[in-house]
């Protein structure tokens, strides 16, 4: 733990950083670390080739499409800072203290975790889940499993127990209304430790 | 209601002064039999020693005793509870528990007065051996998985460290309590105090069960008291048997101590080995079951059993063994045994468990009427005391501790929960019975008594007001939906994806992990062949599409105006087979039943069509004829019927065609649609042979049956209140 500050010291705009996000300097070291190993070739980005090294995520079956949400905005790279932005989101919310209506939405809050979500099935990113969209998803996620008249009608049914304004497709509002639980967060010691 | 309850009252007394009646148990005279060959020694019954008076009628009841008294117990205690249900607003107020314990109370006190002795008391053996069990099993096999084992951290936390600092502290209390009162309390030492603080301070699951099912609080919290007062067990046991082998020693070393707390360890970890042993081989036994399933069943029950019974064989946690065993094999089994199969499952063991915990209370109820009680207003203020005590102070701090490590927090709310609803039971009262005799054993089992009755009088009582006025979050009631189930498992793999990617090995990671294993190898050797791979999407998917079926009749048959207002909607439907049914239990023959036969593409359409059943053969008891397949894994309660509101029968679409010649078409037929009051009309009147009609056709050409359908018969008969 010693190096925590020269390892801070090597990370641009690292203050700014830790609070947009909220983690603490032993969190984004770490992430810090993982970056780095991630990153063979050290050229300070990552590439999709790199998430596609790790093992387990090639193997799960909606890991394309995580590995996706990291490449947001159409760059082929992910600078350390967009890493951890994007995962900040996973950062457990802190719901005692009354939010400040005034102040934007944090971003580990409730809401952008199931905007996260919402954009994992949302491939052309029109704002609504499509028919095909969720057929896209479920196939791969239940691969060989059902046929695919089974998977049509699950399509079907989800759709029809979600959509409220009947236009055969699920939008945001709607997706926030199933009930998740608080399966959502990782916390934070979790993250931090090992 | 009044005279229900009157009535109810009534039945009660005279089944309680039958039991008092019946003499006590003497030796058979058939023992005389295998002694004396040849001799005159009297058979029982027909006595030979009046050889010339041959007798009609006699009275041979000695034969019969044992089997006779039980059942009536068990009769005594079914028609307690069906007496409790009848009785009006009491069930609100009253959980069902303490009202057994007061009619055991009054059975216990008429045998007293009538036979002057004290009644039949629980025996250990008896309440660990038969009336345990089936409870245990009941409450493993429903266990909610998912939420368990997310929460499995926390209840060891309680279960092991809670019941410890429990134990500790309230022994140790005691001992102080005994040295003060050493006048009156001086010869109980401090491992006498040990162990039998071991014993009370041990959560009951039977008692925790029976209040929690009425207060109907969130999941999480109930799975924490409940998960707890199972895993307990391992610890009560270790501790009850360490304290008293010490007891036995002439000298207590500090390495025996040591062993004591090995074996904490070792007989959780077996209990939890010899479960999932079983467990395991059940899986691999019900999936050669297909060509014999009416016997299916039974292996769940057998491998279950085999399981508690081995483990108590080898002094490990019964209770744990049989947990273990129910939540191994029931993913399995449930896939590989037929719908009808996995009904049946379902029900004998909410019966059994039902049975079980109703003779449980009773009997607490009259083994607390006893000759001899000893008394001692300090040992027994101070024991309740410390028990509340300890276990507020023990909730309180190993909260503090694990909210620190928890994702959703235990609030202040659920930690009085968590300590208020720690109730004690049976389980204490036979353990204290089994403790070597010494002169204060009186004292505490009075203690005991009087310390179960608060906690399930007082305590039950006061739960359901107490949880209302805490306003602690409430269950949903929602029904699943598929969505939820997608969306769930999306995220599952999202977290699991983005734990890979900060490259930690958290829940997600192992829960991942044994879900591959669990699919790849254990799946693949344990289940049928044509049963494999039903996602769990598929599986919550077809048992809604169940239950629109279901509920799609339940509008049909309760609404009979819509039925009346809309004819030209049905006779358009040409994919809608109708059969307008008689009900011969009517008095002028004129009501009439709809019933449908169910379709594929329901939500269109609001009627659905019921196929009887074809006539049903001779008995046979090789094969369950006539009904169909049955629900799915709806939630049970255990006072309610299978499928509650619904009937237990779903339907089938067969090839009918061939039958609609053997019967006759009805002479009216444009009848209207009248509803039948199902309840009313059904019940009570004896079935009529069953010769159940069938017809299909594409028009509003109904054939004639002759018999109500199962589907109204079966809910008629169902415990509906």
């Amino acid at each position: 733990m010693g190096s925590t500050n020269s390892t801070l010291s090597k990370i641009p705009n690292v203050e700014e950083l830790m609070r947009e996000t909220g983690f603490s300097p032993a969190h984004i070291v770490r992430l810090y670390d993982r970056f780095e190993s991630l990153d063979k070739e050290k050229t300070g980005h990552l590439r999709p080739e790199d998430f596609g090294a790790i093992n387990r995520l090639a193997m799960n079956p909606i890991g394309d499409r995580i590995i996706g949400a990291f490449f947001s905005s159409g760059q082929d790279t992910v600078d350390f800072h967009s890493f951890v932005r994007i995962l900040a989101h996973f950062r457990p919310a802190e719901n005692n203290r009354p939010r400040d209506p005034s102040l934007p939405e944090p971003v580990n809050s409730r809401i952008s975790k199931l905007k996260f979500a919402f954009q994992l099935y949302d491939l052309d990113k029109d704002g609504k889940i499509s028919r095909a969209e969720l057929l896209q998803v479920l196939r791969s996620m239940m691969e060989m499993q059902v046929t695919e008249e089974q998977l049509e009608s699950i399509a079907d049914r989800t759709i029809q127990e979600a959509d409220l304004d009947r236009d055969d497709a699920i939008s945001f509002e709607e997706f926030r209304k199933v009930p998740l639980g608080d399966t959502l967060t990782l916390t934070q010691q979790r993250v931090a430790s090992k | 209601m009044d005279g229900r309850c009157t009535h109810a009252v009534l039945l009660l007394l005279c089944l309680g002064s039958c039991l008092s009646l019946t003499p006590p148990a003497q030796p058979f005279v058939r023992q005389e039999k295998a002694s004396g060959l040849g001799s005159n020694s009297s058979k029982g019954g027909l006595s030979l020693d009046v050889p010339m008076a041959l007798r009609v009628f006699s009275v041979d009841y000695y034969h019969v005793q044992a089997p006779f008294e039980i059942v009536l117990w068990i009769m005594l205690a079914s028609l307690a509870k069906l007496g409790f249900h009848w009785s009006g607003r009491l069930p609100a107020v009253v959980p069902e528990s303490c009202l057994l314990i007061m009619v055991g109370l009054l059975v216990g006190g008429v045998i007293y007065g009538v036979r002057h002795s004290a009644p039949p008391t629980l025996s250990a053996d008896a309440f660990f051996l038969f009336l345990l069990p089936p409870i245990v099993l009941d409450a493993g096999y429903f266990l909610p998985g998912k939420l368990f084992f997310e929460n499995l951290g926390t209840i060891l936390w309680y279960a092991v460290l809670g019941t410890l600092w429990n134990v500790l502290g309230i022994g140790v209390c005691l001992y102080g309590v005994c040295l003060l009162a050493s006048g009156s309390l001086g010869d109980v030492s401090l491992l006498h105090c040990l162990l039998f603080s071991s014993l009370i301070a041990a959560v009951d699951p039977v008692a925790v069960l029976s209040v929690f099912q009425e207060i109907h609080v969130n999941e999480q919290l109930h799975i924490l008291v409940f998960g707890e007062s199972l895993l307990n067990d391992a610890v009560t046991v270790v501790l009850y048997k360490l304290f008293e082998s010490f007891l036995r020693l002439p000298v207590v070393t500090g390495v025996d101590v040591l062993l004591g707390g090995c074996r904490v360890l070792g007989v959780g970890l077996g209990g939890l080995g010899v479960g999932l042993f079983f467990g395991l081989v059940a899986a691999l036994t019900s999936r050669f079951t297909s060509r014999a399933q009416v016997i299916a069943p039974l292996f769940v029950f057998l491998y279950s059993y085999l399981s508690y019974l081995t483990s108590e064989m080898l002094h490990l946690s019964g209770i744990m063994a049989i947990v273990t065993c129910a939540v191994t094999m029931k993913q399995y089994v449930e896939a590989n045994l037929s719908e009808r199969s996995n009904t049946s499952i379902q029900y004998f063991l909410k019966m059994w468990s039902s049975v079980s915990e109703t003779l449980i209370f009773i009997f607490l109820g009259v083994s607390t009427i006893q000759d001899v009680h000893m008394w001692s207003w300090a040992f027994v203020c101070s024991t309740l005391l410390l028990c509340l005590l300890w276990r507020a102070t023990g909730v309180i701090l190993l909260t503090a501790v694990v909210n620190k490590v928890r994702r959703n927090v235990v609030t202040f709310r659920d930690q009085f929960i968590i300590a208020y609803g720690g109730l004690r039971g049976a389980i204490c009262f036979s353990l204290v019975f089994l403790i070597d005799d010494f002169p204060k054993k009186r004292l505490f089992i009075t203690t005991t008594i009087v310390v179960i009755l608060f906690t399930v009088f007082v305590q039950g009582m006061t739960i359901k007001p107490l949880v209302e006025l805490l306003e602690v979050k409430r269950r949903k009631r929602n029904l699943p939906t598929v969505s939820e189930e997608i969306h769930s498992r999306l995220l599952d793999h999202l977290l699991a994806g983005i734990e890979d990617v900060v490259g930690y090995w958290g829940q997600h990671y192992w829960k991942d992990k044994f879900e591959q294993f669990n699919q790849r190898y254990l799946c693949r050797f344990l289940i049928r062949e044509e049963r494999q791979a039903r996602s769990s999407i598929v599986r919550v998917y077809q048992e809604l599409e169940r239950r629109d079926e279901r509920a799609d009749e339940e509008h049909i048959t309760h609404v009979d105006v819509r039925c009346q207002t809309r004819p030209h909607l049905l006779e358009e439907m040409d994919s809608i087979r109708r059969i307008l049914t008689r009900n011969l239990h009517s008095f002028n023959n004129k009501l009439e039943v709809v019933t449908k036969v169910a379709l594929s593409n329901i939500h269109h359409m609001f009627a659905d069509v019921n196929i009887l059943q074809k006539q049903i053969p001779a008995y046979s008891r090789h094969t369950l004829h006539g009904t169909p397949a049955a629900e799915g894994r709806k939630p049970l309660r255990r006072h309610q019927s299978l499928g509650g509101k619904h009937s237990p029968w779903s339907q089938e679409v067969p090839d009918l065609s061939h039958y609609s010649e053997t019967y006759p078409t009805p002479r009216n037929r444009r009848r209207p649609i009248k509803t039948t009051r199902r309840s009313r009309g059904l019940q009570g009147q004896t079935p009529q042979p069953r010769t159940f009609m069938l017809g299909r056709n594409n028009s509003l050409d109904p054939l004639e049956p002759s018999c109500p359908d199962p589907q109204k018969l079966s809910y008629a008969l169902d415990n509906k209140t």
